[in-house]
């Protein structure tokens, strides 16, 4: 079983290569190639759509009753379309980021050994957090108005023939807390993205400073110290997790609430961080590094990835059951849109395919865990899968008639994952890969399942 | 009835030092009946040479049936037998099924590889636990060896487990009652003096 261990390179460093570039290059070029065919196509052959579009919203009785969003008839513009796809990758690929961090503090916060051996890896995605930060900022200054219908001061003015009270009483949680006044600019909502995305990377340079002291000084006190900050992180995390997404997702609906988007967003980022994960380990295994991971890490994180998507369905079809069972107009608009669409209602289906069925049946023997190329088809179908999760989330109440996934997606989400695959492995590059001196690593290298 | 077994008995007090024993001894060419520990210990089923179980596959078509039983017995009951309308749904609403037949299958798949695994390991109703050494509740580890069932000889085995350090090696014959118990007897023994009274062995 562990015949391998004396193979193991405990100094070894990944090594950015130019062959990894090229490839990440042909990835950049495939995707700006693939946005500005989907641009050419959405200016010349969508300009249409927008004039039907409130037609088609018109004989919808209960997509207008959003009445801002149809009184005011927006003309849609390719780049509402960018936008919203960028709000989409940005939401995404935060969240895998996130989980890079939060997966590395559950395993110190639970006093886990055996995933000490790669924990470099999931630590590195934290790398990407500054960029998603900074990109979301833009976006949401840019085109706050096309996205998120809560933006128009019109509807909090009880003069105003747009006036809407539903949304009315959620002032607080956008404008500025217990005040009377509605500024134009949302301060709360700034003030809570700006505030988590400092709170999460002060916490990612935090534990990853301690991890590359204990490079250089062995002893306990680095650990003890990471045991210390992850456990504040989680508390963070789990805060801030569930607020974010009601701020960037739940929030484009703005009329609709559901109890528990926190927790499905926080499971659909989940799967999709441990997916890349463990798709991260067999892709540097297949090129050389990380002699340390054995088919017993890949085990695990296997299981890991098959109990989560579990969990994800599980929390999707609470939501949905309660919905469906409960039958109240107010909630069951969200499904309504989804379901009763023709651009969505494929999705929907595709998404429990992707993300339910597929991972179960696929990854449900001990031996497909133990698989390199299994768990390699598993992990891309669960992380498209959770993509288009977001894709559902987010684009029927941004674009409505005029979304649909096609070559602007396509191309933007290759260019965001560029980004982060460059981010993550030149991060990877700067320091040894293995953690030498982590207490436990003895214990990950005589890990068995 | 069948004839007395034979038995050769050997103590170790550390796993590690047990599973080379194990390895060694089978490369000896020795058949061991069975090995008792305290705790789980890692690899002792590899040094067994224990195959896999298939218990997974026993698991899957209990769940299946349970899937199945679920589905079968709400439609029926729902959508045939006494059809109902409940928040404005169809007879036949899957989406509330779901709940119950996720339940059945968990209950039939989780009961179904208890009573399995009782089964093919003859613990069934009636069975009666056969005690090598109490102490392999405790803190030794216990390997049996059944002397009718190796050609080598009872001396050359003792020997064998001198030379892999077991701390100690003893012969345990077990009677004609001990080989075919009376259950109704263990349990009022069992009852009467407690739980580990059928261990003769007391050391």
């Amino acid at each position: 079983m562990a015949s391998e261990i004396h193979d193991i390179d405990l100094n070894e460093k990944f090594h950015f290569s130019d062959k990894a570039k090229k490839t990440l290059f042909i990835i950049l070029g495939l995707g700006v190639v693939s946005l500005v065919i989907g641009i050419l196509v959405e200016m010349l052959g969508g300009g249409g759509h927008g004039e039907h579009a409130s037609l088609l919203m018109g004989n919808d009785a209960l997509a207008s009753s959003e009445p801002g969003a149809a009184a005011e008839g927006h003309a849609f513009h390719w780049w509402n379309r960018l936008f919203v796809d960028m709000w989409i990758n940005n939401v995404y690929f935060t969240g895998i980021s996130l989980i890079g961090i939060f997966w590395v503090a559950i395993q110190y916060v639970a006093s886990a050994g055996w995933s000490a051996g790669f924990k470099r890896v999931p630590e590195a995605f934290g790398a990407f957090l500054p960029v998603t930060g900074v990109l979301m900022l833009v976006v949401f200054v840019l085109a706050s108005h096309d996205m998120f219908h809560w933006t128009h001061t019109d509807l909090y003015d009880k003069a105003s023939a747009h006036f809407d009270k539903i949304i009315n009483g959620k002032k607080g949680f956008f404008f500025i807390p217990g005040s009377e006044a509605t500024p134009s600019i949302p301060f709360f909502y700034y003030l809570r993205m700006i505030f988590f995305f400092l709170g999460w990377m002060l916490f990612y340079n935090l534990i990853r400073k301690q991890s590359l002291l204990e490079d250089v000084n062995a002893g306990l006190v680095h650990y003890r110290k990471m045991v210390t900050l992850s456990g504040a992180f989680l508390v963070f995390f789990g805060l801030s997790s569930s607020m974010s997404a009601w701020d960037w997702v739940m929030s484009i609906d703005t009329h609709w609430f559901s109890t528990m988007f926190g927790w499905y967003v926080f499971a659909s980022w989940f799967v999709s961080g441990l997916a890349a994960i463990t798709l991260f380990l067999v892709l540097l295994k297949e090129a050389g590094f990380l002699s340390i991971v054995n088919e017993n890490h890949l085990h695990d994180m296997g299981k890991f990835v098959f109990g989560f998507s579990i969990f994800w369905t599980y929390i999707w079809f609470s939501q949905y059951l309660l919905i469906y069972y409960a039958n109240m107009p107010e909630e069951t608009i969200y499904f309504y849109e989804r379901l009763n669409s023709d651009i969505y209602s494929k999705y929907i289906f595709f998404n429990l395919i992707m993300n339910f069925f597929f991972p179960f049946l696929g990854l449900m023997t001990r031996d497909a865990k133990r698989k390199m190329t299994l768990l390699k088809i598993v992990c891309v179908v669960v992380l498209v899968g959770h993509w288009f999760d977001f894709f559902l989330m987010i684009t029927p109440g941004t674009l409505k008639q005029n979304g649909g996934f096609g070559f602007m997606e396509l191309g933007v989400t290759m260019i965001y994952l560029f980004g982060f695959l460059w981010v993550v492995l030149s991060n990877l590059a700067k320091q040894k890969l293995i953690a030498v001196n982590h207490p436990m690593l003895q214990e990950s290298i005589h890990h068995t399942t | 009835m069948e004839s007395n077994k034979h038995f050769l008995v050997g103590i170790f007090n550390d796993h590690d030092i047990l599973i080379s024993g194990v390895k060694k001894l089978r490369a000896e060419g020795v058949k061991i009946f069975e090995v008792y520990t305290p705790y789980p210990v890692h690899h002792l089923e590899h040094a067994l040479g224990y195959k896999r179980s298939k218990m997974p596959v026993a698991a899957f078509f209990f769940g299946i049936t349970g899937t199945i039983l679920a589905i079968l017995m709400q439609t029926l009951m729902l959508g045939v037998d006494w059809p109902m309308i409940i928040g404005g749904k169809p007879y036949i609403a899957y989406p509330d099924f779901v709940p119950v037949t996720f339940e059945l299958t968990v209950l039939l798949a989780s009961y179904g590889m208890g009573f399995t695994f009782f089964i093919t390991r003859g613990l069934g109703p009636g069975a009666v636990p056969r005690m090598f050494d109490r102490r392999a509740t405790d803190d030794k580890h216990v390997m049996a060896i059944d002397l009718s069932e190796n050609k080598k000889s009872e001396d050359e085995i003792k020997a064998l487990l001198e030379s892999v350090s077991a701390e100690e090696s003893y012969r345990k014959d077990f009677t004609d009652e001990e080989n075919n118990p009376n259950f109704w007897k263990f349990l009022v023994d069992t009852m009467t003096n407690g739980v580990t009274s059928s261990s003769r062995q007391l050391n």
